[in-house]
């Protein structure tokens, strides 16, 4: 077996293979930025619980509709920027810190969602719902990621700054007479799409993987924003290839496969004694 | 309160009028029936016990938060471009990864707004900042590397490239080292030789009294607005809590806060 028929062969034969590499360079795109920007903001877990907010909704589209990649998007878009609206008028108005309204959402969607897919469908269905399909995807399903992925990276290129700003001096801000919450809206409206990109290739529990753990990995490694952003686009690349290759070759579960593939950049990034050493280095040079 | 400044090739100072102000969050309120005005170039101590409204009346006045009743003026009316504020740095993540050059430069925002075009002198502006308070060299290190005095150097730094008519700051020499608030306290001398309104909410008494022309005696209420040396007597210390009443005739009274 050459090197060429294990690295390219499988995606030089097969079209499902190219279109679902294509869906995952652009989700790491779009995920790279968005994931260092949300890790920055310590709100890695806010990631993990949105992804969950589509599944409602997929849910609901799948049960009304069928399961055209255009009625779940739909679906997950509208319960996701819900959820959303719901943190920020609950951080707003209500008591509750946003942790425990969060815990609240994660349990919700996976419940409700479940149960309207079981409902309706099969098991199939269901873990179509629940792991996604990434060899699946069809063209219109792929222009859709394509889609969403430009828009998100667009959205960061002409709002980084303030979105930046509004993640570690809020006040200055809105000294500045800048919405507070309204950038953080728009933020986790971007982040909504683009785990509704990654639902459609990972499915609900897994949307969340290329935009958390390159972006964790990459924090191993480097400091500054810049080669954060470069390093978690250049870590979901890799995953994403990798992990295409694993389900590939092993003929295992396309989403599960990129997963672990880069759980397992992460554990590298994290456990590897060069980039320990690295950090060490660079915090001995830090005044106390 | 002091008589306008008119130095040749001066900035002119916004001026500050506050009206029957009341301010509060939720069921407390933390500024009550405030009438005054801080006049063009002033430089003015706002000094009370901690919880006596220092911080809610800054922020009222950098329009973070709405007035419950009355009004607060600003004249020239441009406020955003003109009004800087340097709250107290707890409120910042000192974690996000931006080099103190940077940072120094976000005081251009006013000018460029949250999404335009970042032009070519915006980099020596901000190094001309980080000059004025010594961090110069320290320009490529992150937020994160600085030691706290250091940290805020880079907030006067922000505060510099900002150039804007008013100054509001919050606690700006607490837990700095004396080198560090000397060189700060200077600084904001000079942005008041060169006619800029100032307002300062601090602790320290002696600071007060040598530096600072006028003072804003606050205690929710303002127990006395004016000249320091008329504000800062013995008897409306003792009113303002800053002061242990004296214990038996003809003892001097004793600051109650370490200075």
């Amino acid at each position: 077996m050459s090197l060429w028929s294990i690295l390219v062969a499988p995606f030089a034969e097969y079209g499902f293979m190219r279109s679902a590499l294509v869906a995952c360079l652009a989700l790491a795109m779009a995920s790279g930025p968005l994931g260092t920007l949300l890790l920055l903001r310590r709100m890695g877990l806010v990631g993990d619980v949105l992804s969950h907010a589509v599944m409602p909704g997929a849910a609901i589209g799948f049960a009304l509709v069928g399961s055209a990649p255009a009625v779940l998007s739909t679906g997950g878009l509208l319960t996701g920027i819900a959820v959303v609206l719901l943190m920020i008028l609950g951080t707003r108005f209500g008591a509750q810190r946003e942790d425990a309204s969060l815990a609240a959402f994660y349990f919700a969607s996976i419940g409700v969602g479940v149960l309207i897919v079981s409902l309706r469908g099969t098991n199939l269905d269901l873990m179509h719902v629940l792991l996604g399909s990434v060899l699946a995807i069809d063209v219109p399903t792929l222009i859709l990621i394509v889609a969403i992925a430009s828009i998100v990276v667009a959205a960061l290129a002409l709002m980084f700054r303030p979105l930046a700003i509004q993640s570690f001096d809020s006040t200055f801000l809105r000294t500045m007479g800048g919405s507070d919450s309204i950038y953080r809206a728009i933020f986790l409206v971007l982040v909504v799409l683009d785990l509704v990109a990654g639902f459609q290739a990972l499915g609900t529990l897994l949307a969340g993987v290329p935009l958390l753990l390159p972006a964790a990995a990459a924090r191993c490694w480097a400091r500054r924003i810049g080669p954060l952003i470069g390093l978690s686009i250049g870590f979901g690349v890799a995953a994403g290839y990798a992990g295409l290759l694993l389900s590939y070759h092993l003929n295992v579960p396309s989403g599960p496969a990129i997963a672990c593939a880069a759980a397992l950049v992460y554990a590298v990034s994290a456990l590897v004694p060069a980039s320990r050493m690295l950090m060490t280095a660079r915090n001995a040079t830090r005044p106390t | 309160m002091s008589e306008p400044n008119d130095r040749d090739g001066a900035v002119r100072g916004g001026c500050v009028t506050l009206r029957a102000l009341t301010v509060g969050y939720r069921e407390r309120v933390a500024v009550e029936d405030l009438s005054g005005r801080f006049a063009a170039g002033s430089l003015t101590a706002i000094v009370g016990a901690n919880g006596a409204g220092k911080t809610t009346l800054l922020n009222a006045i950098a329009g973070l938060v709405t007035p419950r009743h009355g009004s607060i003026e600003i004249a020239p009316a441009e406020v955003r471009a003109d009004l800087a504020y340097l709250p107290q740095s707890d409120a910042i993540d000192r974690d996000f990864p931006i080099s103190v050059l940077e940072f120094a430069a976000l005081g251009s925002w006013a000018r460029i707004g949250a999404l335009g075009r970042v032009s070519p002198e915006l980099w020596p502006r901000a190094m001309h900042a980080l000059r004025a308070v010594g961090l110069d060299e320290l320009a490529g290190r992150l937020l994160a590397e600085l030691s706290v005095g250091q940290f805020r150097r880079a907030l006067f730094a922000r505060v510099v490239t900002q150039d804007a008519a008013i100054v509001l700051l919050d606690e700006p020499f607490a837990g700095v080292d004396a080198a560090t608030s000397d060189d700060l306290l200077k600084l904001m001398q000079r942005w008041h030789a060169e006619g800029r309104t100032v307002m300062v909410a601090l602790h320290d008494l002696e600071q007060v009294l040598a530096i600072f022309p006028d003072t804003l005696l606050l205690m929710r209420k303002a127990i006395a607005w004016g000249e320091t040396a008329t504000t800062l007597t013995p008897e409306k210390l003792v009113v303002a809590g800053l002061a242990a009443p004296p214990k038996g005739p003809g003892r001097r009274l004793r600051l109650a806060m370490p200075s």
